[in-house]
């Protein structure tokens, strides 16, 4: 009886607490309607992948693909599976490789002991940042057009005739990844200088007391500060393996590199938008979210365990 | 002894220069590195396209010549591209901050009934999504395909600026200031713009010029949700003249098309100019936003 009571007025308190603050339900309220609408619907929306869908049907309406697995097994099957995924990941892969790059420039940064010198340096490398991948995928081309750019005149000048790099499958990851280094290693340096802000000055001083040359400072005292950080953003990237962005890959693909610059993301959207499959795109595009889902759980879990740092 | 401790400190000090002496030479290096092909591309707007062609643009522009920006003047799709991302960042901007600093603000309150699991609403969208194709048929479901509301309204809500604004709530907006406010009885939508919104200033200008920078840069949805080249973006619009038409030039014969050619060279270097300009020289002004807004999303990545 008593427990019960207690029971209700816990309820009445709680529809209490949930009225005193309607304000706070109203201002959430327009994002929870977009979230629902073009976040969960969309979820929803998977089905199709099972499906074969009709647009006249609906998503509902439309039949089950016989078997409900018949697109992701067409995927499996297709030549296409392998290549995308295997270009997929070496990009990826490449990518982390170059992952300590912002980490040693966020070093160098903190090293710098001129105020107005540092303030300067980080300015112009994080500028590139702020430029549309467009742009950037067009500076590329034309700096390194063999005909008229600033590299067929320095291969010239060299005495050599320049290859087209744009138009070579070899080059295209080397030129994705390092192109990405030279705009974004700036910006992404930020997060790392952020956490050397916090490194208590006392444990310079006493590692100057030892005589520490700066080097030594930076092995024993600046680099286990960056782990944590280091270690949070290798478990989102690695979370990311399967999901290579659409924007820059889309922009520098041509039909001469296309052998390894089609990926996952480039390929959902031409068998999705381009040549309205719609449910086999779906079934390729789910696919890929769920092993990147797995993936990130994984590698958290991992990390959890070795080193106590997790995302949530 | 301290004889000791002093040769000790000279030959401390002499690596830490050359340790500095280093560090000079590599970051201007690196400078330079970062500098000289935007520069490049600066100068080459400004060159005969054949003298870039053959390698004499280096360091100044080389015969000057502003045909390319007069090119870009008789393009008149640069134009309507311009208007319609101004209206897109402008409008997504204000949008995107009604929705997300609300909501950001409502989640960052303990009080809030439900909190953890809105929450978790929010995050699971982050590493879980429809894809590509139901995403575009549920835009194409609500008619929003090919309208400017679909450059605007579905997409804004962005979790990582609502978990970086909720972190600044949380830490900077002390609680007993609510509790007072309540004995007062002000209202939350009340404490939220006159107490709140004056203490933020800082997180609104950084997830502001997020969202805008964002906005002004991305060509995605365009591509995917639009269909009119009236609708398009400057950045579509850019990937035409930059991109796509590279591998379209096949009109005309002989000096013609090489004329054609080194025109269309040259407004492809202004053109880059004309659209990255806007944002390069407002940019310094607000680096210093840009930066804190990093330094509080690195509080909880």
């Amino acid at each position: 009886m008593k427990a019960q009571s207690k029971k209700e007025t816990n309820k009445a308190g709680l529809w209490l607490r949930i009225r005193r603050n309607w304000g706070l339900y109203l201002m959430l309220l327009p994002a929870l309607i977009l979230l629902f609408l073009f976040s969960y619907r969309p979820m929803y929306g998977v089905l199709i992948s099972f499906k074969e869908y009709k647009a006249a049907k609906g998503i509902l309406g439309s039949a089950w693909a016989d078997p409900w697995f018949k697109y992701f097994k067409k995927f499996f099957d297709s030549f296409q599976f392998g290549t995308t995924i295997k270009n997929t990941l070496i990009i990826t892969v490449y990518g982390l490789l170059v992952f300590p790059v912002p980490i040693i420039l966020a070093l160098g940064i903190n090293q710098m002991r001129d105020g107005r010198y540092r303030k300067i340096f980080q300015t112009i490398t994080y500028m590139p940042h702020f430029i549309s991948t467009v742009v950037m995928v067009g500076l590329i081309t034309l700096l390194l057009s063999p005909g008229s750019g600033v590299f067929g005149a320095i291969c010239n000048a060299l005495g050599f005739e320049a290859p087209n790099l744009m138009g070579s499958a070899g080059a295209f990851k080397h030129l994705y990844v390092w192109t990405d280094v030279w705009q974004h290693a700036g910006w992404d340096s930020i997060i790392f200088l952020a956490a050397l802000a916090g490194v208590d000055p006392s444990l310079y001083e006493a590692a100057t007391v030892d005589g520490a040359t700066a080097l030594q400072k930076i092995r024993h005292v600046d680099i286990p500060m960056l782990m944590p950080t280091a270690v949070i953003m290798l478990i989102m990237r690695m979370g990311n393996l399967m999901n290579l962005g659409f924007e820059k890959v889309y922009l520098m693909q041509n039909d001469l590199n296309l052998s390894s610059s089609e990926v996952i993301s480039t390929y959902v959207y031409k068998i999705g938008v381009i040549n309205t499959q719609y449910s086999y795109s779906a079934a390729i595009n789910l696919f890929s979210t769920i092993v990147n889902f797995v993936l990130l759980i994984t590698v958290n879990e991992i990390s959890k365990r070795l080193s106590e740092n997790s995302l949530w | 002894m301290a004889a000791i401790a002093a040769t000790k400190k000279v030959k401390k000090s002499g690596a830490d220069k050359a340790f500095q002496f280093m560090l000079y030479l590599l970051s201007i290096a690196l400078l330079i590195l970062v500098v000289y092909p935007l520069y490049f591309v600066v100068i080459a707007s400004f060159s005969d396209p054949s003298a870039v062609a053959s390698g004499q643009v280096w360091l100044w522009p080389k015969e000057f010549t502003l045909d390319g920006y007069e090119e870009i003047l008789k393009h008149s799709e640069i134009w309507i591209g311009y208007r319609n991302t101004i209206l897109y960042t402008v409008a997504g901007t204000i949008f995107a901050m009604i929705v997300n600093i609300f909501a950001a603000y409502a989640l960052s309150r303990k009080d809030l009934v439900g909190r953890r699991f809105l929450m978790l609403l929010f995050i699971f969208t982050m590493f879980f999504n429809g894809g590509l194709i139901p995403t575009f048929l549920t835009v194409k479901d609500f008619h929003l395909y090919n309208t400017y509301a679909v450059m605007i309204v579905p997409f804004a809500v962005s979790t990582y600026n609502i978990i970086v604004a909720r972190t600044f709530f949380e830490t900077t907006i002390p609680e007993e200031l609510n509790d007072a406010a309540k004995i007062d009885g002000c209202g939350n939508l009340r404490y939220f713009f006159k107490i709140v919104v004056p203490l933020s200033k800082a997180i609104l200008a950084v997830i502001g010029l997020w969202t805008a920078v964002g906005l002004w840069n991305s060509y995605f949805n365009a591509l995917i949700y639009l269909k009119d080249a009236d609708k398009y973006p400057l950045q579509l619009i850019l990937r035409n003249i930059l991109i796509t038409s590279n591998m379209q030039m096949s009109f005309g014969s002989g000096e013609a098309m090489q004329i054609a050619i080194r025109l269309s060279n040259l407004m492809r270097y202004s053109v880059i100019i004309v659209s990255t300009l806007p944002i390069m020289c407002f940019y310094p002004f607000v680096q210093k936003y840009f930066n804190q807004g990093v330094m509080i999303g690195a509080v909880k990545g």
